[in-house]
């Protein structure tokens, strides 16, 4: 997966959501249409073309107290409105580690 | 045990202060991210994909138990319980709160215990041997020196703005457990012909997108003038690194592309300018360090205890000791190699639980000393060889006794996709499943010394090119995609692998070194021919045409 800290431009190629890490803590949280961050990627706000996604993102990045590093990332929206990670990077960061952790193992 | 003074203590909590100051500042919003990433940074503290990841400094890779019970403590209050041994002997806890952050710095500095340098572009922790001081024919402590480094170029403002990161590894030994070759700079301590101890200096080594072997620039510099001679070298490095290009500002780039003769003059030439009597270490100073190293009171004990020949009826202990016990320096001792590889286990983490039961038996068996390796395993440098029975049971009530050290399962691998911000693929459930593929010890045995280093990006913090096999993970198409590579070592004949063809699915991964491992089994001349010397003997062609022929 592209890390998408190598992001330079802004090009959509379906729904996508803007992405950071909670300033005091780091968990992963979403940009939402209230202009907050959310822990729940239901939450997020969703943009599909280039100049929703560069507004959401110049948004995001105002907030630098609230959240770092923001950035936009696909995901997936199914039939029924449910979203989705659109990749495995973004499958990981909301679902953790594909692993089990030591004190699981 | 190195006794640090009231200098290094007064620093460490000043640090955690500051520190404590800018976090207080970034969470109300005076610092910005862009202001405050830098300080963070030099206090080792990245962001993850799912958190701040806090990496903590040990340096030359020894730790007091005291200290091993502090990580667990962190492990276990502020992060998940557990913590990553890195291929720099250091630790990293994945889930760390940055509010949390100078708390743990504090808890951390109360035993002698910082994470200053461990990121950012200055001189990281300075590497070495995890048998220092104990390896039979060692020159001598490689870690009087490595301290040495340590405390010049702590916080020094010439070395804290450099154009990339920088790494020293030192080794006393013949044979290289540092893996001096693919560091920034490479140091061998040997003796000249007066008897006077120096150094060969190598630089340039490096992994990541642009790989290289070290290479000697000076055969010998006396030990008295290796401060101001690795100053040369930095000057050189500060002058023309590149600073545009983030992929080509390693000191390696530029050994290269200033050829090692010009680099070596230009370093020359600087050196006899600022080798003057302030740079030139008194040997009162030397001493004075080689003071502070404490070492045991070892007793007289016989070379074959009773405990030893009783328990070598037990082919369980057997198989332990032959891969995790290595001679001593001195008689009736040995040193013991804990893997961080179980079968299905992550490589190179410890749970706290782990963490606080094992410095109980350093306590017990080892002086209270215990050793972190760049193979992300554990050493404790001094136990007994009477005691070996009783800390193999108890290492295997913890979890501990896996009999695999140098075997096909003691695999380095980096953290990639599952933690890491910048990884394109996943490495730790390679290694997972490996483990799982190879956990028959007769099999793993019969292999013989194989290592395996896995990286899930090219930044290669895996070490991959340098594994005997070498996985890659890379992105293609969206899907996770492996380049395998064979030959690879990381010892005093370090070599880079050879790529041996298309990457594999991640699904394909462990079939493809099970086929490498067959053809190598089906190959090797004689029991005792191990993998590397039959890559030597007969190149990649026989295991490419093995992995490719159906695929």
């Amino acid at each position: 997966m592209t890390s998408p800290l190598e992001q330079k431009k802004i090009k959509i190629a379906g729904p996508s959501v803007v992405t950071a890490n909670r300033t005091w803590d780091g968990i992963v949280v979403y940009r939402t249409a209230a202009k907050s961050w959310s822990a729940d990627l239901s939450e997020a706000a969703i943009v599909r073309n280039s100049d929703e996604a560069k507004a959401l993102l110049a948004e995001s990045v105002a907030d630098d107290v609230g959240a770092i590093g923001p950035y936009i990332a696909p995901v997936q929206v199914g039939a029924d409105g449910k979203v989705q990670p659109g990749n495995l990077r973004e499958q990981i960061r909301r679902s953790g580690v594909t692993i089990g952790q030591p004190a699981q193992v | 045990m190195y006794a640090y003074d009231e200098i290094d203590r007064t620093l460490v909590n000043e640090r955690v202060s500051e520190f404590r100051d800018q976090v207080k500042r970034r969470l109300s919003g005076e610092l910005t991210e862009d202001e405050f990433k830098i300080l963070r940074l030099q206090n080792g503290v990245y962001l993850q994909l799912h958190a701040y990841m806090f990496r903590v400094a040990i340096p030359y890779g020894t730790l007091a138990t005291n200290q091993l019970r502090a990580l667990a403590h962190v492990a276990r209050k502020y992060d998940r319980g557990y913590g990553h041994f890195t291929t720099r002997q250091n630790i990293q806890f994945n889930w760390i709160k940055l509010a949390e952050l100078p708390d743990a710095l504090a808890d951390l500095a109360k035993v002698g215990i910082h994470a200053m340098q461990t990121s950012g572009n200055n001189m990281r922790n300075v590497t070495s041997d995890q048998w220092a001081g104990v390896a039979p024919g060692e020159i001598e402590d490689p870690r009087i020196w490595s301290e040495l480094i340590r405390q010049h170029t702590t916080l020094h403002p010439e070395f804290s703005f450099l154009p990339r990161k920088f790494k020293i590894a030192i080794t006393a030994s013949d044979h290289d457990r540092a893996a001096i070759k693919i560091h920034d700079i490479g140091l061998r301590l040997i003796k000249n012909e007066k008897g006077e101890t120096g150094f060969e200096v190598l630089v340039g080594g490096g992994l990541g997108r642009t790989p290289f072997i070290a290479k000697t620039i000076k055969h010998f510099v006396h030990g008295r003038d290796i401060l101001s001679y690795i100053e040369a070298i930095l000057r050189v490095y500060n002058q023309y690194g590149r600073r545009d290009n983030i992929y080509k500002a390693r000191i390696k780039i530029l050994v290269h592309e200033l050829g090692i003769e010009k680099f070596s003059r230009e370093v020359e030439d600087e050196w006899q300018h600022i080798r003057n009597p302030s740079l030139q270490i008194d040997d009162e100073v030397i001493e004075d360090i080689r003071s502070r190293f404490t070492y045991p009171a070892y007793e007289k004990l016989p070379h074959m205890p009773d405990e030893l020949r009783q328990a070598a009826a037990d082919p369980d202990f057997e198989a332990w000791r032959k891969n995790s016990v290595a001679p001593h320096k001195v008689q009736g001792y040995s040193i013991v190699t804990i893997s961080l590889k179980p079968t299905g286990g992550p490589p190179g983490d410890a749970t706290a639980e782990q963490m606080d039961a094992l410095a109980d038996l350093v306590d017990k068996y080892s002086f209270g000393e215990i050793r972190v390796g760049h193979e992300q395993n554990l050493a404790l440098p001094h136990v007994a060889k009477r005691d070996l029975p009783a800390l193999w049971k108890a290492l295997d009530k913890l979890g501990l006794a896996t009999p695999n050290v140098n075997l096909i399962t003691d695999i380095i691998a980096c953290p990639g996709l599952d933690y890491c911000s910048l990884a394109n693929a996943r490495s730790i459930p390679i290694a997972q499943e490996l483990t799982r593929r190879f956990a028959n010890h007769e099999l793993a045995n019969l292999i013989g010394r194989l290592h395996i280093n896995i990286s899930g990006c090219i930044n290669a913090c895996g070490h991959h090119h340098v594994g005997h096999i070498g996985i890659l993970g890379v992105e293609k198409n969206g899907e996770e995609v492996y380049q395998i590579t064979i030959g690879g070592r990381a010892d005093e004949n370090a070599a880079l692998g050879t790529l041996i063809g298309p990457g594999v699915k991640f699904d394909e991964v462990a079939d493809v070194v099970e086929d490498i491992v067959e053809a190598y089994l089906a190959l090797r001349e004689r029991p005792e021919e191990l993998f590397m010397d039959t890559v030597r003997r007969l190149g990649v062609e026989p295991f490419k045409e093995r992995v490719y022929a159906t695929r």
